[in-house]
């Protein structure tokens, strides 16, 4: 099993906050990782070094080191477009640009300078079915994006995600914000794609987690406490602390 | 939130010792009413093993609430788990100890071979060792003394074979204790199978605290003829990890 991304080491001070203490952890190819742990522990934060969507941010400081697929992300010179084509993200709250369906999915691919009609069709149809939304679509291609329910909102920007055929996608609680039904649908989703990606999913919901993932990896004040196969972690964590999390405790 | 489960596993807990408690004293009963030929004790006995036989249920409806309510993961949940297959155990030892009784009655004024009942009393007295041992284990969370537990019947087995040698030349010396031996052929065997049942119930203190499952014993589901050829070659250890 190959790790297409390797975190090791990273620690990341929001000014003199030392929000992330050291964090190393693998991510293994067409596998879904999910990070758990209290809010604030820095999963988002985490999650966010890994495309490198921290950069922004005044006073941060991060060290340590990111592969991807064998190199590093925080080297000199890296192409950041080219980055998050790799490593694409989809957000808690469901963020559709208010514009059309089509346009929404085939955004990634205009700012990477596609410009085949043919291909971009293509990608369209392709990603929208591949992210179970092809069919309350396919009529309505040019219908506000926002103007759809949450959950298909949140499918709409999965498949806005995958049309640049990215070989991470990572998730900040994606369904969060979303019904029971919805979120299921999202899940389904996310299992049937498996194969063909690799996630990294922040989680509130653990049951979701114990479901859906293949790794967990938990964390807590900026450190991450254990990490393993879903099926040990839930029935046999190594440490006490994952246990009483796990089942609702804290500390 | 959590205080409700910790205090509903205490409950649980403390009813699956006393379960336990009443099962060890259901061996002692069932061999001692054959040995002292005391029918009303197996009688009597028979209405223990039908409360036994309730506080499984009772037992075993608190763990599947507790799944069912609260969910757990993790530890909590081997914790559940264990003690809802052990309970399963400890339920077929108590009726095992009750077709001990059963057979006083049938053997009742036949002649008897004091030898092997002198048996039969050692080894009741092994398995009751046995079973105060794991639930000790048990509520010790002492996966040490479950893992030596593992191999720990083997003088049970040693004893089981001794016996059934003494049957068949007692036999041969007075045909008039034919009844009895039939009797001792099921009472050696049923011992056996408890401490089979003992053995598995090592296997869930061992998952409870490391989630290592063990292939367990199923001597129930026997055939006689493959009781048979198992029975003329010792007895090895039958224990493989699962993975
Ligand atoms: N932009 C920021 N500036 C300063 N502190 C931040 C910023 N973002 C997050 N933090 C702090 O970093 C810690 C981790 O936050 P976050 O990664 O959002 O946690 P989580 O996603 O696990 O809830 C928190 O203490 C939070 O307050
Ligand atoms: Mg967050």
């Amino acid at each position: 099993m190959t790790n297409i991304m390797e975190a090791q080491n990273v620690k990341l001070s929001y000014g003199k906050f030392e929000a992330l203490h050291g964090i190393s952890l693998n991510f293994p190819e067409k596998q879904l990782t999910a990070l758990i742990g209290p809010s604030g522990c820095g999963k988002s934060t985490f999650l966010r070094c890994l495309n490198r969507m921290n950069d922004d941010i005044d006073n941060i400081n991060i060290t340590g080191k990111i592969l991807l697929e064998g190199k590093d992300i925080y080297r000199a010179k890296l192409d950041l477009v080219a980055l998050r084509k790799k490593v694409g993200m989809v957000f808690q709250q469901p963020t559709p640009f208010p514009f059309p369906v089509y346009d929404n999915v085939a955004y990634g691919l205009r700012v990477a300078g596609v410009k085949d009609k043919q291909l971009i069709d293509q990608r369209v149809e392709e990603s929208l079915k591949q992210a179970a939304i092809w069919d309350e679509t396919k009529d309505n291609l040019q219908r506000n994006a926002q103007e759809f329910s949450g959950g298909q909102q949140q499918r709409i920007c999965i498949a806005r995600a995958l049309a640049v055929r990215p070989e991470v996608v990572l998730l900040d609680e994606p369904t969060s914000a979303l019904d029971p039904i919805s979120s299921a649908e999202i899940e389904e989703t996310l299992m049937g794609l498996k194969k063909k990606y690799t996630f990294i999913m922040v989680t509130h919901n653990l049951q979701q987690a114990s479901r859906v993932s293949d790794q967990v990896a938990f964390l807590m004040d900026g450190e991450l406490i254990e990490s393993g196969p879903t099926e040990q972690m839930f029935l046999a964590p190594k440490k006490e602390i994952t246990s009483n999390y796990l089942n609702g405790r804290f500390g | 939130m959590h205080e409700i489960f910790l205090d509903e596993l205490k409950k649980l807990n403390t009813q699956f010792m006393e379960m336990g408690v009443q099962v060890n004293e259901l061996i002692d009963k069932g061999t001692r009413s054959f040995v002292d030929h005391n029918k009303k004790m197996a009688q009597e006995m028979i209405e223990q093993d039908k409360i036994v036989a309730k506080e499984a249920i009772t037992i075993e409806k608190k763990a599947l609430d507790l799944m069912a309510l609260q969910q757990p993961v993790a530890t909590d949940f081997r914790v559940v788990i264990s003690i809802l297959k052990a309970t399963t155990d400890l339920e077929r030892i108590g009726e095992n100890a009750n077709s001990i009784a059963v057979e006083t009655v049938r053997v009742k004024g036949n002649p008897r071979i004091p030898d092997v009942e002198e048996i039969i009393s050692r080894m009741t007295h092994q398995v009751r060792t046995m079973l105060i041992k794991v639930l000790t284990a048990y509520v010790q969370d002492d996966e040490k003394t479950a893992r030596e537990m593992l191999d720990g019947h083997a003088d049970v087995h040693y004893d089981y074979r001794k016996a059934r040698k003494m049957i068949i030349d007692g036999v041969k010396k007075d045909p008039n204790v034919a009844v009895a031996s039939a009797s001792y052929f099921v009472i050696i065997r049923l011992l056996e199978r408890i401490s089979d049942h003992i053995v598995n119930l090592a296997s869930w203190v061992i998952y409870k605290s490391s989630g290592d499952l063990f292939e367990l014993i199923n001597s129930e589901k026997e055939t006689s003829s493959e009781k048979e050829i198992k029975e003329e070659v010792p007895k090895k250890s039958k224990k493989t990890k699962k993975k």
